[in-house]
């Protein structure tokens, strides 16, 4: 009776023994199976890793066949021209050396400091680190926001300064530097009714200065003394006030010094290099500060990693020596950190080089055919001039902004460049 | 030299005179750097709180502005939040659906995702777990080239070269439309995902990996099985930082997607996205203070919520999943 159930046990372990062959000998066809679908998925992801590669290259071969039949010394030295073949793109060029330059020296020392307060004066306090922590995590989301909106916000916060100074709406500033205005009178002679019988005489322009924006125009007396451009140097003159039908003097340079006595002025302005205004309207610092809410999140950031590369064996022996803390990060930390903050600097500043939105939205498309002259200048960059004729319907304009991007690409691959061997140094020097 | 010391030698008191007079000038030079350390620390907070400022400004300035918006007689909380019809231009019939702009960017995201996240995360693998390190020399580089070129290249290589072949390939497509303004942008996101979920991957502990292989898995295994779920977090993050760049993309969308707001799921028609509309009003010359004016701030904060509320879920995913191995 008790052999029955032994004999089943034995059975049962039979089948067992079986199936635990079946079981092994699928697995290893499995196994085969396993290594030629791990050799499969290698040769997807060689294929897929190529795809990159082959992005690039069609990416950058369609734009050079396009652009480079354009490029022209033309392009590089031209002032964007309505007909295509003069159009060129000087002044965004130099728009682009001014806004990111500006930009640069305003963001490198709050971005570096920022980052040295973060990782280098850590606070003890519990309470102040809570602070730390919501600084730096809130660093990290402005690195996420749209450069766009830091673009609405430069619009706000620096071209109208929230409309506390000022009014734009009426392109009056509540408060200038450096700006001289003068009233501008023609002469008879460049009047083209009155110049009857006068046509001998020269065309004028005469000019009056004004102590204030808002006076009321002047209103030319005979004798009075104004100034006259002659070359570059401003001469003053003593003009003659009369009456365009009365009798007119036979002396044609007594005569080019007439005015009518009804001439309405012209207000014009001359602004020095140094002009400034507030609010800052649509000009070349509003673009820089607007660049620079763009970039300070990734100047941070890069530079929190450069120094958190330095080892703390260098900081703990500049401390035993009795270095303060300061002297630690100015003597010690920072020079170590240098390469790694300055790549991180210049990848950000080529960033800031491409960047479009923003500038579009604070400088809107305007036709710009001078390089900016002060801080307060309106301006066009190379991006938004590449925007500009790309989103033409002629065929002929879109050929120049390939040529365009080529140039920009050009500055920016030359960053890139310096911003790698920068870094190889980097790592040699470590080695 | 020799007379130096002689005269110190010869008279104590002067020495003396000499010490106190150093020690006094070491007391003075410490009160200074005393001084420049508490200044320098106060300068260095006012640059972190900068970036505090910066948050709140834009938040203050949206915020605001937004709500002078919503005072506007033609416009109604309801109708803003529950159109799809964006006509902020046409005069009598003026209808401010949001709706009509966010299906726009949903449409080019999907289409970016679609592209960028198989991609970008298969590339990362190889990357991570299979290249060679000659490979990875030379990929590494182009991603970052890819990384830096800016946006308005994209967009006319979109306008360009992707609409032309697009349209060689299917008839239908317009000159503006979303498909290639999404394929571009995903072209764009492509190395945000590849670099971020190879950091990703990378900083799986090296323990796992040997462990899966030591158990006589091959990479595949070692990958799907143990080193993914491992970084999952990290690459949701990596998604999710890759979707908000998507939808806060500007110029590609500008150049190449086209201005006529509706709400569509057609790749081939032409769209608008909230990005778009605010490049729109910029360019163009609306500059009277008026509703459609005002409607850019509005537009701008929905996009300034959308994408800070994914950066910053995708912010706190990467901290959980970066202090679980520390």
């Amino acid at each position: 009776m008790s052999q029955a159930p032994q004999e089943h046990d034995r059975l049962k372990g039979q089948e067992e023994s079986s199936q635990q062959g079946q079981e092994q000998q699928r697995r290893l066809r499995n196994s085969v199976g396993r290594m030629l679908l791990d050799h499969y998925f290698r040769l997807a992801c060689i294929g897929i890793a190529c795809i990159s590669v082959v992005v690039l290259v069609f990416l950058i071969g369609s734009i050079i066949t396009q652009g480079v039949p354009s490029l022209s010394w033309t392009l590089l030295s031209g002032t964007p021209e309505p007909e295509p073949s003069e159009a060129g793109a000087w002044p965004a060029i130099a728009g682009t050396i001014w806004v990111c330059t500006i930009c640069a020296l305003i963001t490198l020392p709050i971005g570096i400091g920022t980052a040295v307060l973060i990782e280098e004066f850590k606070p003890r306090s519990r309470w102040a680190n809570r602070i730390f922590s919501v600084i730096q995590l809130n660093i990290s989301n402005l690195a996420g926001v749209p450069s766009v909106v830091y673009g609405i916000l430069g619009l706000t916060a620096f071209v109208s300064m929230f409309g506390l100074v000022g009014s734009l709406k009426r392109g009056e500033s509540s408060f200038e530097i450096g700006a001289i205005y003068y009233d501008q009178f023609t002469n008879l002679a460049s009047d083209p009714f009155m110049s009857m019988g006068v046509e001998d005489a020269k065309e004028r322009y005469f000019l009056a200065p004004v102590i204030s924006p808002s006076d009321p125009p002047t209103v030319a007396k005979s004798g009075m003394e104004m100034f006259e451009y002659q070359g570059d140097q401003k001469i003053p003159v003593k003009i003659e006030v009369l009456d365009p039908f009365g009798e007119l003097p036979s002396d044609p340079d007594a005569l080019s010094l007439a005015i009518a006595a009804d001439t309405v002025p012209g207000r014009i302005s001359e602004k020095s290099w140094y002009y400034f205004s507030l609010p800052f309207g649509r000009g070349v610092l509003a673009g820089s500060l607007t660049l620079m809410l763009v970039i300070l999140p990734v100047i941070i950031i890069s530079s929190q990693e450069a120094l958190r590369s330095v080892p703390s064996s260098l900081r703990d022996g500049a401390r035993g020596l009795g270095a303060t803390p300061w002297q630690v990060v100015w003597n010690i930390t920072l020079p170590a950190a240098a390469p790694g903050i300055l790549t991180g600097s210049i990848l950000a500043m080529s960033r800031a080089i491409g960047e479009t939105a923003p500038i579009l939205i604070i400088a809107g498309i305007v036709y710009i055919r001078n390089a900016p002259q002060h801080l307060m200048d309106s301006y066009t960059v190379l991006p938004l001039q590449i925007y500009n004729w790309t989103s033409r319907p002629q065929e002929e304009f879109h050929a120049i902004a390939a040529a365009g991007i080529v140039v920009l690409l050009i500055i920016l691959l030359s960053f890139n460049a310096i911003a790698v061997i920068l870094r190889q140094r980097m790592q040699n020097k470590v080695r | 030299m020799n007379r130096d010391v002689a005269e110190s030698k010869s008279s104590s008191t002067s020495l003396d005179v000499r010490v106190r007079e150093l020690l006094s000038r070491g007391r003075k030079d410490l009160a200074t750097t005393r001084f420049k350390e508490i200044a320098i620390y106060f300068a260095l907070i006012g640059c972190g709180l900068f970036s505090l400022l910066i948050t709140v400004s834009i938040i203050g300035v949206l915020l605001t502005e937004t709500l002078r918006f919503f005072q506007f007689d033609e416009v109604t909380v309801t109708n803003f939040l529950g159109s799809a019809d964006w006509t902020p231009l046409l005069g009598e019939t003026k209808s401010f659906g949001i709706w009509g702009l966010i299906s726009g960017t949903l449409l080019v995201t999907g289409i970016a995702m679609a592209f960028a996240i198989p991609l970008g995360l298969v590339t990362a693998i190889y990357l991570s777990e299979y290249a060679p390190r000659k490979v990875r020399d030379i990929l590494k580089p182009i991603l970052e080239v890819l990384a830096g070129i800016p946006t308005v290249v994209y967009g006319f290589f979109a306008l360009m070269t992707i609409t032309p072949f697009l349209q060689w390939l299917h008839e239908g497509f317009n000159v503006y439309n979303a498909m290639s303004a999404g394929l571009a942008v995903g072209i764009l996101c492509f190395p945000t995902v590849c670099s971020l979920a190879e950091d990703a991957l990378q900083s799986v502990p090296k323990s796992l990996r040997d462990g899966a292989l030591g158990l006589g898995g091959t990479r595949f295994d070692a990958t799907i099985k143990v080193i993914l779920p491992a970084a999952l977090s990290g690459i949701i993050s990596a998604f999710l930082l890759a979707v908000a760049r998507a939808i806060g993309e500007t110029m590609i969308v500008a150049l190449a997607a086209g201005s006529r707001p509706q709400a569509t799921i057609d790749p081939r028609d032409e769209i608008q996205t909230m990005t778009g509309f605010m490049v729109q009003m910029a360019g163009g010359d609306v500059s009277n203070f008026g509703t459609e004016y005002f409607s850019m701030y509005a537009v701008a904060f929905t996009l300034f919520l959308i994408t800070l509320s994914l950066t910053m879920v995708g912010n706190i995913v990467r901290r959980r999943y970066r202090e679980t191995y520390e």
